[in-house]
């Protein structure tokens, strides 16, 4: 079984990239599993054609504590035999979100969830690593391959920077490797080259560069991946050769982040900061 | 440098030497032979820092502070724990403050009420059911002044927002709501919590009561929290001089007293550690001057009498005197009695708020020498405080370890040890009588005329008693 876990910039496409992947692992006939690290309990609404499923914290809170539950009830079965799990937790501004997280993964864990013939648990975690249950899914040994979901925007490629810094704190501490960058492209000025450059300083590789096609949205309007919706699409298939290449990754490294100017510099480079400032 | 000086530090350092060299350094810092004259620039400790990781402090937090010190003794206020249900617990009702009232009608004192967190309070927040809870206690608890919630640490982790739900629920309600951020992990000890605590009383309470009349002879008590009956043995002492005592907190405090405070001629601090914060407000605010004042033992007790009077008119500098020759021939009558049985017994305290200064003066009246002191959480205002009233060479220690006082004590070998809960069965075990100074050992009051000779009779037995020749003390 292995276990990854999916990070990047709020927004950036997370949630939607995993899915489609996950579709096209299970169509070249994996057992998969998605665990939605977010209280906003979306990241598995593609596969499950639904949103807010009942998710652990959110029955938790209803039935008083987390031992009241049983597994059936927020272990749901998807397109192609997919299970999905969603931590669930507060709204923003209160409470605790990343304990929500610990919580809802220590649960799945200790109920069995992981059945020994999955081949891949994937978490799809919120945005940035924010607090340490937000690191939960790369603690204890549970994930030990990362995917950082990044695009030719600044923004993201900061994130992805930083979600650097945090992976190489656990890798020190645990076996957790990065395995590679998700370009998934917003069309953005040289972004092939600057996210393949910034895999490179970070000691990785772009495993994927997931081109821009409307079809995505299309899909999600009807609650489906790619895969299940146009199987013959073109995009489809950027996902399936994304799953594949997955599957068959095992160049896993230690990230070396860079500092703040390095990452500038980089940009600088490529022009994208000078032109920006010509524009202003 | 005397000799005195010298030999202590000397010991100092031999007990130093088990530490490994960092922690050496610290602790140091925080160990020091007394010089009385504030000369010797090296006889001054360093104090309210981090404790050491490993040591064994035997200090608290703010929690503890806000809760224990200063809203706990608050009879008529309902407060809250809010958070998991281990810190109320365990802080329940701890230190003995006495109060007068039906409890559970209209005082609350030895309750224990909490919001008792949940997983899911962490995670969705605990705000809906702190909201819950109030209205809950008004129901329950009608003849209640006051609700108070004191934050335990979990709250300050997830963001809690108190404030709001104070008040919201506060003019729901129609009661005052005080929201105290006393999370156990701010600051260095429960020396914080005081200060927050303070604080919330400045913002929520001081102020808002009313006062019919006015005297010239209006004062306030403030911190003495009638441990075993201490701020009644001080007010009687204190009507009796003239005065009339308005307010009295946080020992069998009502929450009108603490809001009329500020109408007081005259603030009588009792533990300044605790309490100083409100008098300074009170001082640049309203203009109340405030006096330290020290009711342990005869000779202290006849020099506050003396101070306090000197802030009113003839008829009370007159009472005082009065007063004084009406009690010595009843205090001489306890000295002579357990002077003999006392006399030349070294004592060695480690105590906290006012009591390794203010009790020196009371032993020192039964002819024992307090041969060294500290405080668990004291600033450097009380140490200041303690040197001139204790021997040159005395150990002063500051957040003591227990290590180092098993040391001191096999080494200085006193005849009594007062401290708190945490080294009580320790000291029992190593055959040294043992006093529990922090809540007098479940006796009391130790203050004023009525204190005096309860005091004189526990240290006897405690000094005296035949127990510790039945356990072999180790050498």
């Amino acid at each position: 079984m292995r276990q990854i876990a999916v990070y990047g910039k709020g927004g950036i496409g997370k949630s939607t990239t995993t899915q489609n992947t996950v579709a096209g692992l299970s169509e070249a006939g994996y057992k998969c599993m998605i665990v939605g690290c977010d209280p906003k309990a979306d990241a598995t609404r593609l596969i499950l054609h639904k949103k807010a499923q009942t998710t652990v914290m959110d029955l938790a809170r209803e039935r008083g504590t987390v031992e009241d539950l049983e597994i059936d009830e927020v272990l749901l079965t998807g397109f192609n035999g997919i299970r999905c799990a969603e931590s669930g937790g507060p709204e923003p501004g209160v409470g605790c979100a990343g304990r929500g997280v610990i919580t809802a993964i220590n649960f799945l864990e200790e109920n069995g969830a992981y059945e020994a013939d999955t081949d891949f648990v994937f978490y799809d975690v919120l945005g940035d690593v924010v607090c340490g249950g937000f690191a939960m899914p790369i603690r204890e040994g549970k994930a030990k391959e990362i995917y950082i979901v990044t695009s030719g925007e600044m923004m993201a490629m900061y994130a992805a920077n930083n979600i650097s810094r945090g992976i190489l704190k656990y890798a020190q501490s645990g076996g957790v490797r990065l395995g590679g960058l998700i370009c998934n492209s917003r069309k953005t000025d040289k972004e092939y080259e600057l996210i393949a450059e910034l895999a490179k300083r970070l000691n990785t590789h772009m495993i994927h560069f997931v081109p821009r096609d409307n079809q995505v949205q299309r899909a999600e309007l009807r609650r489906m991946t790619v895969i299940e919706y146009s199987p013959d699409h073109q995009q489809a298939d950027e996902y399936r050769t994304l799953a594949k290449k997955i599957a068959e990754n095992r160049n896993l490294v230690i990230p070396t982040p860079m500092s703040m100017d390095e990452l500038e510099q980089l940009l600088m480079d490529f022009g994208i900061l000078e032109n920006e400032e010509a524009v202003a | 440098m005397s000799t005195a000086i010298k030999d202590t530090q000397k010991m100092i350092e031999e007990v130093l030497e088990a530490y490994p060299e960092k922690t050496k350094k610290d602790r140091a810092k925080h160990l020091a032979a007394n010089d009385p004259t504030g000369q010797c620039s090296t006889c001054q400790v360093k104090s309210n820092m981090k404790s050491r990781p490993g040591v064994m402090t035997v200090r608290g937090c703010a929690y503890a502070g806000a809760k224990g010190v200063v809203w706990g003794p608050v009879k008529d206020q309902v407060t809250i724990s809010h958070g998991p249900v281990g810190c109320g617990q365990y802080s329940w009702w701890s230190r003995r403050n006495y109060y007068n009232g039906q409890t559970g009608v209209d005082t609350f004192g030895t309750m224990h009420i909490t919001t008792d967190f949940q997983e899911r309070d962490i995670v969705y927040g605990g705000d809906k059911n702190l909201h819950a809870a109030l209205h809950e206690l008004k129901g329950l608890f009608p003849l209640a002044k006051s609700m108070g919630i004191l934050s335990e640490c979990p709250v300050g982790l997830i963001g809690d927002d108190i404030e709001a739900v104070s008040k919201t629920a506060s003019k729901e309600l129609d009661i005052p709501i005080v929201p105290v951020r006393c999370e156990g992990f701010r600051g260095v000890s429960q020396s914080l919590g005081h200060h927050i605590a303070n604080d919330t009383i400045r913002d929520y309470i001081l102020g808002k009561g009313e006062l019919d009349k006015s005297t010239p002879y209006d004062v306030a008590i403030i911190g003495d929290y009638n441990i075993g009956g201490d701020a009644w043995a001080s007010r009687k002492m204190l009507e009796e001089l003239g005065l009339r005592v308005i307010a009295q907190w946080t020992g069998d405090a009502s929450i009108n007293e603490m809001g009329i405070a500020h109408k007081a001629k005259l603030n009588l601090v009792h533990c300044y550690r605790s309490m100083n914060y409100i008098c300074r407000h009170m001082e640049e605010t309203y203009g109340t001057p405030w006096v330290e004042f020290n009711f342990f033992g005869p000779t202290k007790i006849y020099q506050s009498i003396r101070k306090i009077a000197s802030y009113f008119d003839d008829r009370i500098k007159e009472n005082a005197e009065k007063m004084i020759e009406k009690y010595k021939p009843v205090m001489d009558k306890i000295v002579e009695a357990y002077k003999p049985r006392l006399e030349g017994k070294k004592v060695m305290l480690y105590v906290g708020g006012l009591r390794p200064r203010h009790t020196i003066g009371a032993y020192e009246d039964l002819g024992m020498e307090v041969i060294a002191s500290g405080y668990e959480f004291g600033h450097n205002d009380d140490y200041k405080r303690t040197y001139p009233d204790m021997k040159e060479g005395a150990v002063i220690m500051d957040d003591a370890t227990l290590y180092e006082m098993e040391e001191f004590t096999r080494r200085l070998r006193p005849d009594m040890v007062g401290s708190g809960i945490k080294e009580k069965y320790s000291y029992h075990k190593m055959g040294v009588p043992f006093r529990q100074m922090h809540s007098w050992d479940y006796s009391g009051p130790y203050h004023g005329f009525d204190g005096f000779p309860v005091f004189a009779r526990d240290m006897d037995m405690t000094v005296n008693s035949p127990t510790w020749d039945l356990i072999r003390r180790k050498r």
